[in-house]
């Protein structure tokens, strides 16, 4: 088999739910070795996740787990105990990557701080994900999903509107702000291996959610920065038609960006007399007559289905997308064409389609190895084969709630 | 100075508008010395975008703040590609690079002649990073796609949203910063292996593809359980509450979330009403969850009387999540990413002194910086040309004439 990307680092998971174990994902899918450290008995909370296999919840029966941890090794822990926090070090001791994303203040009062760790092994890289970052006034405040995804600005702006009442601002579904903070600590943590090469030692890599959702706002602070814009609320559009569209049966999104696309699209409705007026003759006036352009369009999209205006913009070249469910993206016969969703058998879970790759390699593959560990699964060949603990050790670290 | 993670890495940017330069911006504030190519034939869409300076688009085809906002730390030059020496002439600069990046329709680069297969030729152990909407094979791959109705297709926008109200685009592109992100890691990961084996590689990612791997709650419950998953507002899957809140104040709103009774107590107590601990529809996570709609208005009650910064300092000192809905202008004026110094001012000849979101994760050894403002168009023609390649000054004044270097 043709030798991975990622081949022979070594990495350490003291992760939880979404962020550092997408930040795992990411390297272990790509070849690195990533030993996952959960803690004994409950395990990674992602594990009380939805979807569970067959509605039946259980530790080994979350879809979002079994997905978020592929292709790594599992050991339990508890750093809490003197010998579990040993063991911690001795993995810390041969690692490249540490990745976690545990609040600032449990790290110190694990005594696991990077600068403890720097002591132990200094070429380790520390990545931290975290809500707010490592210091600032914020560091220690509590955090979910849903706070960070609008302290990071992206709850404002989902209440944009063209007239009242003004929604209340949402959360994106599922947990993008940690799925964006997994993959900026997988681009950091590789950035830090480059500077290790003339450095000579790793260093401690702070991410801030909020950071990385701010700065990856189509340059929301610039919009303030520049024109003293807020993007929230009742607000005049930029340009127009950039919109949902109701269909018969469900919804389209229609973007366009150029006043060739909206030429085009004016043909697709069969070139009516409204669309010739003055008042809709570019982008930015028809962002002034927005109201009076979105009951036209619409008038026009209540008559068709989703799949017939996305057939008809798409073969004038306008560029338009149906609202697609999960299960009309799962049965894309252009996602099958391409090999998108890959099938992994897992003892509880059983054989089941999970998405696949964001891309693709033309010489180290992006390869499914490994199912999600079992909570423990590989203590045994982590502690007596790695670490040269003896199985007679190992039987009194279990009894001892150390693994 | 300390050196920075990334000295000694070149990478052509063949990108534009915002996937592949958002890609090119990330690894250039950490260092590497990225060559920015457009032409003056087709200007990176984003030269046109707002925000400009004033709201005055006039300003200049550099003062966009979406432009400066992503180029930064960047060297720009220009060449004609549908010249077959603005074709040559890239190739140079691939010859001088580690990794390049590209996200044009399917078959553009093809079309110029820079494929990975011609590339290759001139450059074998070049890292090819292409990032295209859809993929480039496939009965969807010439679709013509941009972000939001690519949020729509991802199955992201199905469940993004208030119930009674259309699927949510999330309002950005949201696939075109992932793909920076994911495209950053395949070009850093492939440069480990060639470090390895001195091999380059093609790199292909579909930024269709790359959402679709951020919404497996939705596809497993399918795969797993045929449910098809649709728009929950804000609701949790047992948390409660767990909703933004409206505050004292214009568009002002403060989220809360609460995991545990613990977390509820301390609301209760902070909001006076420690009696709503013991009735039995707030009692626990389940009644709370089963009751949310009630405790929605309950909590808005209270949360109206003060400002969004208050609920949350009152809140946070009691160990409960809660943080303000920030605008535009509260980011930019956090005291918190002040503190972090996240912003970044610098000058730029056609956008004045403006702030910007600065460096995103944060190095103790190798900090990443800005080195310099975006590039005005083929700024650094002479540089890249005469000093990085070593062509006469004579002959690079003759191609601008000639509008190849154009």
């Amino acid at each position: 088999m043709p030798e991975q990307a990622l081949a022979g680092l070594k990495v350490i998971e003291f992760g939880n739910l979404v962020s550092a174990p997408y930040c795992g994902k990411l390297l272990a899918d790509l070849g690195a070795e990533v030993i996952k450290v959960e803690r004994p008995g409950l395990g990674d909370d992602a594990r009380r996740r939805e979807p569970y296999a067959g509605d039946e919840p259980g530790l080994e029966r979350s879809g979002l787990f079994a997905y978020l941890n592929t292709n790594k090794l599992g050991v339990t822990l508890d750093v809490e105990t003197v010998k579990g926090r040993d063991l911690f070090l001795e993995l810390a001791a041969r690692a490249d990557v540490l990745v976690e994303n545990n609040p600032p203040r449990r790290m110190k009062d694990l005594g696991l701080t990077y600068e403890a760790l720097e002591k132990i092994n200094q070429a380790l890289i520390m990545t931290s994900i975290t809500p707010f970052g490592q210091n600032g006034p914020h560091s220690d405040y509590k955090a979910y999903e849903l706070n960070v995804y609008q302290g990071g600005g992206f709850g404002f702006i989902s209440t944009t509107t063209i007239q009242e009442p003004v929604p209340t601002p949402i959360k994106a579904g599922g947990r993008q702000t940690q799925f964006a903070g997994g993959a900026a600590g997988a681009v950091a943590s590789l950035t830090a291996l480059f500077a290790r090469d003339h450095l000579g030692e790793g260093q401690h890599v702070d991410i801030s959610l909020q950071e990385v959702m701010a700065g990856q706002y189509e340059a929301v602070i610039e919009h303030w920065t520049f024109t003293q814009n807020e993007m929230g609320g009742v607000t005049i559009p930029i340009m127009m038609p950039i919109m949902p569209l109701p269909a018969s049966d469900g919804w389209v999104f229609l973007m366009c960006v150029e006043d060739r696309e909206f030429d085009a699209f004016v043909k697709v409705m069969g070139d009516p007399e409204w669309a010739k007026d003055e008042l809709f003759s570019d982008r930015f006036k028809r962002a002034e007559y927005v109201d009076g352009l979105a009951v036209m369009l619409m008038e026009w999209s209540r008559q068709y289905t989703m799949e017939e205006i996305f057939q008809m913009a798409q073969a004038a070249g306008v560029p338009v997308g149906p609202a697609y469910t999960a299960e009309d993206v799962v049965r894309s016969p252009h996602l099958a064409s391409r090999g998108y969703f890959v099938t992994i058998d897992h003892p509880v879970i059983g054989p089941a389609v999970y998405p696949g790759a964001p891309y693709t390699f033309s010489k180290t593959p992006w390869r499914i190895v490994r199912r999600a560990p079992l909570l423990g699964e590989h203590n045994l060949m982590i502690y007596h084969e790695r670490l040269g603990y003896s199985r007679a050790d190992i039987i009194r670290f279990v009894q001892a709630g150390v693994i | 100075m300390s050196k920075m993670a990334l000295e000694g890495i070149t990478i052509a940017d063949f990108g534009w508008v915002w996937a592949a330069p958002h890609l090119g911006r990330l690894l250039a504030d950490m260092g590497a010395r990225v060559i920015k190519i457009e032409s003056r034939k087709r200007m990176d869409h984003t030269r046109g975008l707002p925000p400009f300076p004033d709201r005055n688009p006039a300003a200049g085809p550099s003062s966009s703040g979406y432009h400066g906002w992503l180029n930064r730390n960047k060297l720009g030059v220009t060449l004609d590609l549908t010249q077959a020496r603005g074709v040559e002439l890239a190739k140079e600069i691939i010859k001088i690079s580690d990794a390049m990046m590209e996200n044009y329709s399917t078959g553009v680069m093809e079309k110029f002649g820079l494929g990975y297969e011609e590339v290759k030729k001139a450059k074998p152990d070049i890292i090819y990073v292409s990032l295209s909407p859809m993929g480039s094979n496939g009965p969807f791959s010439y679709l013509k796609m941009y972000g939001r109705p690519q949020v729509y297709m991802s199955g992201l926008a199905h469940i993004t949203g208030h119930p009674d109200r259309p699927p949510h685009s999330t309002n950005i592109s949201w696939g075109d910063p992932m793909a920076a992100n994911h495209g950053a890691l395949a070009m850093l990961a492939a440069l480990r292996y060639r470090q390895r084996t001195g091999e380059g590689q093609f790199v292909e990612l579909s930024q269709w593809e790359n959402l679709i791997g951020l919404v497996p709650e939705a596809i497993m419950d399918y795969t797993l359980n045929g449910r098809i998953r649709s728009r929950q507002g804000n609701r949790h899957e047992f948390m409660a509450p767990h909703n933004a809140y409206r505050c004292q104040g214009e568009l002002a709103w403060v989220t809360i979330a609460v995991a545990s009774d613990r977390e509820w107590n301390a609301l209760c107590e902070v909001m006076g009403r420690p009696a709503w601990t013991e009735e039995a529809r707030f009692k626990d996570t389940h009644s709370r969850w089963v009751n949310q709609e009630e405790l929605d208005q309950l909590l808005e009650e209270w949360t109206l009387g003060y400002t969004p910064e208050e609920v949350t300092r009152l809140l946070q000192a009691r160990g409960v999540a809660a943080f303000p809905t920030l605008s535009n202008r509260a980011l930019v004026e956090d005291e918190h990413l002040k503190a972090r110094g996240f912003f970044e001012t610098w000058d730029h000849p056609e956008a004045g002194t403006r702030t910007y979101d600065g460096i995103l994760w944060k190095m103790n050894k190798t900090p990443g910086r800005i080195q310099r403002r975006a590039p005005l168009i083929g700024e650094h023609n002479h540089y890249v040309f005469g000093e990085l390649l070593g062509m006469p000054r004579t002959e690079i004044d003759r191609l601008i004439k000639e509008q190849v270097i154009y």
